[in-house]
């Protein structure tokens, strides 16, 4: 696939996921010619790191979450988007023409930006959580949860992922403790009571992780009661952080419009941002819904939204 | 050069005993990051040929020179001079940050 850098395009998708690949969709079947930076490294989204979706409607007997989004991956190529499997890294969106930057040097110019970057894991914060991370510490229970066969592992977080991970580690796992800073999970029902009903999962729920041992390997954790105040120490060799995530607009911050916890801020129903010919779609935006669905809706409302300001230009 | 695969076989041979750094890429088949850090290598790889050796290792097949390596993520990218590990990079990244933290490796 060639792109012809001297052109100014009609459309960039930055982002790949369900909301990216639903925007890349939509763009190609309305012959905008989308050229889509799915990222070098993240290509595919949150759902890359994940194993069967289940509620992906559509899909009776669930999907893997790499296989749905190769399949919409596929579905974009078909319609003749341009995929990119590299990343922006710089972005200046102020006036009419949008100019971007890439991992490999190209600039690119485009009347209209669809934002879909999506978000990152967020972390504990704690300095021995960055020393330890690959060495017990990890935020992919399906990358790494083969390599705790037999071991006991601490899962922290209450809601939907960790519940997933949770479940999913028990595979491997001699035993998986959830560690919850609150008193109830955050989960949906059904997720929640699967991890209830596994034999092989255990609950502390108000609970925080004040520390992370090991010298060369995770050894345990340090925990504190956020009731009785009482802190005490447990042992470990995996710790599975699923606390939630952070949206990925640093590239876009200073720029487009964000609220107080990152997201970027869109228009009533709509994906327009603060920016003409700006539009943001999926868990950039969500922080409210973030499933696979809302997210490709989303980015299907961006299409025809930055489809409809085209048209008016 | 093309990336080549490394068992318990000849890791002796084709690493340990390597006259250039090797860099060990511990992967498996249902590894997400792992798919998308491949191609990064291969062209890392290519464009560094003679600099840098890189080979894979499927953890699922050897799992016991993944164990020996206290592999306990994966992707995670070792680079071995004269046998011993001299920098270990755990986690998927971007080819021009895999780049950068190989650089001493690579010149």
């Amino acid at each position: 696939m060639s792109i012809n850098y001297n052109k100014i395009q009609d459309v960039v998708v930055v982002g790949s996921g369900p909301a990216g690949y639903t925007a890349a969709i939509y763009t190609a079947r309305a012959q905008l010619n989308p050229i889509v930076y799915e990222g070098s490294v993240t290509a595919g989204g949150a759902l890359m790191n994940t194993t069967e979706v289940e509620n992906f409607p559509g899909f009776e007997n669930a999907i893997m979450g790499p296989d749905l989004m190769d399949q919409m991956r596929k579905q974009a190529l078909h319609f003749g988007a341009n995929l990119v499997t590299d990343d922006i890294i710089s972005m200046k969106l102020d006036g009419e023409i949008k100019e971007l930057e890439d991992g490999s040097g190209n600039k690119i110019r485009a009347k209209s930006v669809i934002l879909a970057m999506g978000s990152a894991y967020k972390e504990l914060g704690l300095i021995n959580e960055k020393r330890l991370s690959g060495r017990g510490v990890s935020w992919c229970a399906t990358c790494d949860g083969f390599f705790f066969r037999e071991q006991v592992i601490a899962v922290l977080g209450g809601g939907d992922s960790a519940m997933e991970e949770a479940n999913f580690l028990t595979k491997f796992a001699a035993k998986v403790v959830v560690i919850h800073r609150r008193e109830s999970l955050r989960a949906s029902k059904i997720m929640a009571e699967r991890a209830k009903n596994n034999p092989k999962i255990e609950f502390l729920f108000n609970t925080e992780v004040l520390d992370i041992f090991g010298e060369d390997k995770v050894t345990g954790l340090k925990l504190k009661n956020s009731i009785t105040g009482e802190e005490s120490v447990r042992e470990f060799t995996g710790i599975f952080i699923a606390i939630g995530h952070l949206p990925r607009s640093g590239l876009v911050a200073g720029q487009v419009k964000l609220n107080g916890e990152g997201y970027v801020e869109v228009v009533g129903r709509s994906t327009m941002t603060n920016i003409p010919g700006v539009f943001a779609c999926g868990d950039l935006v969500d922080f409210t819904y973030r499933q696979a669905i809302t997210a490709a809706g989303s980015g299907c409302q961006a299409a025809l939204d930055a489809e409809r300001f085209l048209s008016g230009h | 050069m093309a990336t080549e695969r490394v068992t318990a076989a000849n890791f002796g041979d084709v690493v340990l005993k390597s006259a250039t750094p090797v860099l060990v890429d511990f992967w498996a088949e249902w590894c997400g990051p792992c798919r998308a850090v491949a191609p990064i290598l291969e062209e890392i790889s290519n464009e560094y040929s003679g600099k840098i050796k890189i080979v894979k290792l499927n953890t699922d097949e050897e799992g016991s020179i993944a164990m020996k390596y206290g592999i306990n993520s994966i992707p995670t990218m070792n680079v071995f001079v004269g046998g011993q590990v001299v920098k270990s990079i755990v986690g998927a990244r971007p080819k021009p940050a895999l780049v950068r933290e190989l650089t001493e490796y690579l010149g």
